[in-house]
């Protein structure tokens, strides 16, 4: 009798955990709390606490303890890029994705069957993590968070000169900087150096935690200092880097004079940095632009590819055109908008 | 192109109006002729260019852009000049336009002046080969018209007399008889020339606007000091009758003469005055939708010109004869325009007559009692004002009688445009009758911005259907839409039309069942004959 090999899918599926792995019975970035969990990389929507035990690069689960607290799961086991680690009857091995610091891909075997899932990725040099490494695979498992032609981001290094011409041209206006806490806000920080700002860069509290992180990691920030709304005269001519929800708050209010910036894939548009109160919008994105999806999907070379989360009809529509058996996957829990 | 586009890109993210008006300043000082006057007109509406209509754009995008991949895209961005700004895909042979010099400001200009209406699209899409993301958007606001960065025509100017030491009055009295790109004003707002000859055809003179009357203005305002009017609900016009030209110009100082050839048929005589453009059908205004049926034409037939006569109803004068009488106070002019009135008779023009009263509760009185149709309340004038341009406070009140309102229930819901993209902001809501909703208007204001956040909520909670960008919902959420008044309507199903509908409340806690009958819209008609002043 002729055994077909079992399809990706039916070993690969969407449960309400997340996708789940049947042959190694553990979860990819599950949004519920599970007994096996791999966790791709520390992003809250991806990154939860409570599972029973976490696979995840080293630096992930750092930035998890961080987050949570050591306590965060009942066991953890880290795995470098490119250590194979056999579970159950899946093989498993994790490749760079260049999203934030220890961002990873995973790469998942079954019955001859590779199956890539990308994560968060992005396929712009980024100081402050590994670069993303096209695995080859039968399916590739992406995201599409821009995944429309409207997103092309610029050269980040446009961008930042944009900002420091911003902050010459007002030396008496505090510019307020919305980055993520993770990620961006380091990201940021590295950018500015290279262009050669050396000068103190004032950061709100809840930035503290994970620049510490990055610097334990060996990632260079440069001199920072507490952004404290107290001081409103010293921050006059700085630059403060601040979360999201905090610049158009009361916090940012009570700084001298601010001008809003923030930096996002979203500010390709102006309409949405509008929507936010921006008035210097910086295109500078942790995420593929429209022409990097489409360029990773030529690169790993997957026959099939299934997209998880963003624009993924504009993208399964592109890629059906490129001859790829291409769907969108329903997968629940990942933000959205402005996450 | 690049420098006008860097500064429209900057007003678009500069809120306060002091930050425009630096970045406009600059701009005008710094940047030479005729470049600075082409960006001075486009911002003041002043330009004349053989526009694209969104449907041209439309047609180009889809010759280079997958047009499911638009699709989905605009749905997102929500505008399409930047839409089609961040989807253009570059130039088909590669890098060797790319890499022309992109066209200044002044070159799109003068080709596209220069363009039969056939040639327009060829020309906009090899510019936006040539240009960066930015550079494409502010091209296409240039070409479909409508620059919306948050600029008035006032600001503009401002910004002008900014540059040089001429008053901003003085450039608001020239303005009308100056024409891009301007050479002549920056001249002479830089010192470096007089002022050009202003006289030498008839012009537009900046108009004197009013205020809304708050409730604590009335307090503070004495009776004797101030006349009153009626608010009649047609469009304001001025007639210019001078240096040998007769023209009829809109509020804007457009020209809309040639759709009025019965008004300016009468003008007979030297002045300049200000009236209201109505259509008045034996003595009696009639509504404003049958004045809608004579504005913006070109030309107009004799069949409308008999069934649709128009009128001018003044109420005040600015130049008596060649004597400029703006200085005057408006109890003064009055009584010039009474007299020119009695001296002239012209015909299509009476006055609007003066409405006497003693104390305010008299005119509360007269003012509840105005529902005629074409009439929308009343307006106070300060008896020792002068005629001056623009908005001064505490001279002119307009004192708009009280709404109408009904409880409606929502029914379909667009996304907005602008800054609203993304958001359902545009709102078509109905009334019962015979147990089914009848559509009865359309509203996008009237809402905060969280209001707006929680209906934007709201629909995408209880969409029943999707056609487009539109959203049909359940009819489960009651508007409380306030208006002006009602007018018989051919165009809607229900036979009849809102006049300036807004939201002005959310009744969440009304159940739909409850909300208001066709038949309470419809004994809201007004009365649609006025008798003549």
């Amino acid at each position: 009798m002729h055994i077909a090999s079992p399809r990706p899918e039916d070993w690969l599926v969407v449960r309400p955990e997340g996708l789940h792995c049947v042959p190694g019975d553990f979860f990819v970035d599950p949004t519920r709390p599970v007994e096996r969990a791999l966790v791709t990389h520390g992003h809250a929507d991806h990154a939860r606490a409570g599972h029973g035990r976490v696979l995840a690069t080293a630096e992930t689960l750092a930035i998890m303890a961080s987050r949570y607290g050591p306590a965060f799961a009942g066991a953890t086991q880290a795995l470098a890029y490119g250590e194979v680690l056999t579970i159950g009857g899946a093989r498993v091995h994790l490749a760079p994705a260049g999203h934030i610091l220890g961002s990873a891909q995973a790469a998942i075997e079954h019955a001859g069957t590779r199956v890539v899932v990308s994560g968060d990725y992005k396929r712009r040099r980024d100081p402050t993590c590994a670069a993303f490494e096209p695995v080859p695979c039968d399916v590739f498992v992406t995201e599409a968070t821009f995944g429309l032609p409207v997103f092309r981001h610029p050269d980040d290094r446009h961008e930042v000169a944009r900002l420091l011409d911003a902050h010459r041209r007002n030396p008496d206006r505090t510019l307020v900087v919305g980055v993520y806490a993770l990620g961006k806000c380091q990201r940021l920080l590295c950018l500015l150096r290279e262009a050669g700002y050396d000068r103190p860069v004032h950061i709100h509290g809840a930035l503290e935690g994970l620049c510490g992180l990055y610097r334990d990691h060996g990632i260079d920030l440069g001199p920072l200092l507490p952004a404290t709304v107290a001081e409103r005269a010293a921050l006059a001519g700085s630059i403060v880097l601040a979360p999201p929800g905090a610049i158009a708050d009361r916090w940012a209010r009570r700084l001298a004079d601010p001008i809003v910036a923030m930096a996002s894939g979203w500010m390709g548009v102006r309409q949405r940095a509008r929507q936010r109160g921006v008035e210097l919008p910086l295109v500078i994105s942790d995420h593929a632009d429209w022409d990097e999806l489409l360029a990773t999907l030529g690169d790993v070379g997957a026959p099939r590819v299934w997209v998880t989360h963003g624009r993924e009809e504009a993208l399964v529509h592109a890629a059906r055109a490129m001859g790829i058996d291409a769907r969108a996957l329903a997968l629940v829990g990942f933000e959205d908008e402005d996450s | 192109m690049n420098r006008f586009a860097a500064l429209l890109d900057a007003l678009v993210f500069t809120p306060q109006r002091n930050g425009k008006l630096r970045l406009l300043r600059d701009h005008f000082a710094e940047t030479a002729d005729p470049e600075r006057g082409w960006a001075l007109a486009a911002l003041t509406g002043a330009l004349d260019l053989p526009t694209a209509k969104p449907a041209m754009i439309r047609a180009l995008v889809a010759d280079r852009v997958d047009p499911v991949l638009f699709a989905w895209s605009y749905d997102f961005v929500g505008d399409l000049a930047e839409t089609t700004a961040l989807i253009w895909p570059g130039p088909r042979d590669g890098a060797r336009l790319r890499n022309a010099p992109p066209p200044t400001l002044s070159e799109v200009v003068e080709e596209l002046r220069a363009a039969t209406r056939a040639e327009v699209p060829a020309l906009v899409a090899g510019w936006l080969d040539m240009l960066d993301a930015t550079g494409r958007w502010a091209l296409l606001k240039l070409v479909t018209g409508g620059m919306r960065v948050g600029v008035s025509e006032r600001l503009a100017k401002t910004a002008v007399a900014g540059i040089g030491a001429v008053a901003l009055e003085a450039v608001e009295e020239a303005w009308h008889a100056l024409r891009p790109p301007y050479e002549a004003l920056f001249a002479w707002v830089e010192g470096r020339e007089g002022r050009p000859d202003i006289e030498a055809a008839a012009r537009f003179r900046p108009m004197m606007l009013s205020h809304p009357l708050e409730d604590a203005d009335l307090a503070a305002m004495l009776p004797p000091d101030f006349a009153a009017e009626w608010k009649w609900d047609g469009i304001r016009v001025q007639i210019a009758a001078t240096a040998g030209e007769r023209r009829l110009f809109s509020r804007t100082g457009e020209d809309i003469g040639d759709a009025f050839p019965d008004v300016m048929a009468a003008v007979d005589f030297t002045g300049v005055l200000d009236g209201e453009l109505l259509v008045v059908r034996d003595g009696a205004v009639a509504p404003f939708a049958d004045l809608q049926q004579r504005l913006n034409r070109k030309t107009v037939g004799p069949k409308l010109l008999a069934s649709h006569p128009a009128w001018v109803r003044l109420y005040d004068i600015l130049l008596d004869g060649e004597e400029d009488v703006r200085e005057l106070p408006f109890d003064a002019r009055r009584a010039r325009l009474e007299a020119w009135h009695a001296a002239h008779r012209p015909a299509r023009m009476d006055l609007s007559p003066l409405i006497g009263f003693a104390e305010w509760p008299e005119l509360v009185e007269i003012r509840t009692g105005a529902r005629a149709a074409a009439i929308e309340g009343l307006m106070l004038k300060r008896r020792a004002s002068p005629y001056l341009a623009g908005r001064p406070k505490g001279h002119w009140y307009k004192w708009k009688r009280e709404p109408l309102a009904a409880d409606c229930v929502l029914m379909y819901a667009q996304r907005g445009h602008g800054k609203r993209s993304s958001f359902y902001s545009d709102y078509t809501f109905g009334l019962w009758s015979d147990g089914a909703l009848v559509p009865v208007g359309k509203a996008y204001f009237g809402f905060t911005d969280e209001e707006l956040q929680q209906l934007d909520r709201w629909i995408r909670n209880h969409t029943i259907q999707r056609f487009g960008p539109v959203r049909e919902v359940e009819p489960g959420l009651v508007l409380e839409i306030v208006f002006d008044g009602v007018q018989r309507s051919t165009r809607h199903k229900s036979g009849l039309a809102m006049r300036f509908p807004r939201v002005s409340r959310i009744r969440w806690d009304k159940p739909a069942a409850e909300a208001d009958r066709l038949e309470t819209l419809a004994a809201m008609l007004a009365d649609t004959a006025t008798p003549a002043g």
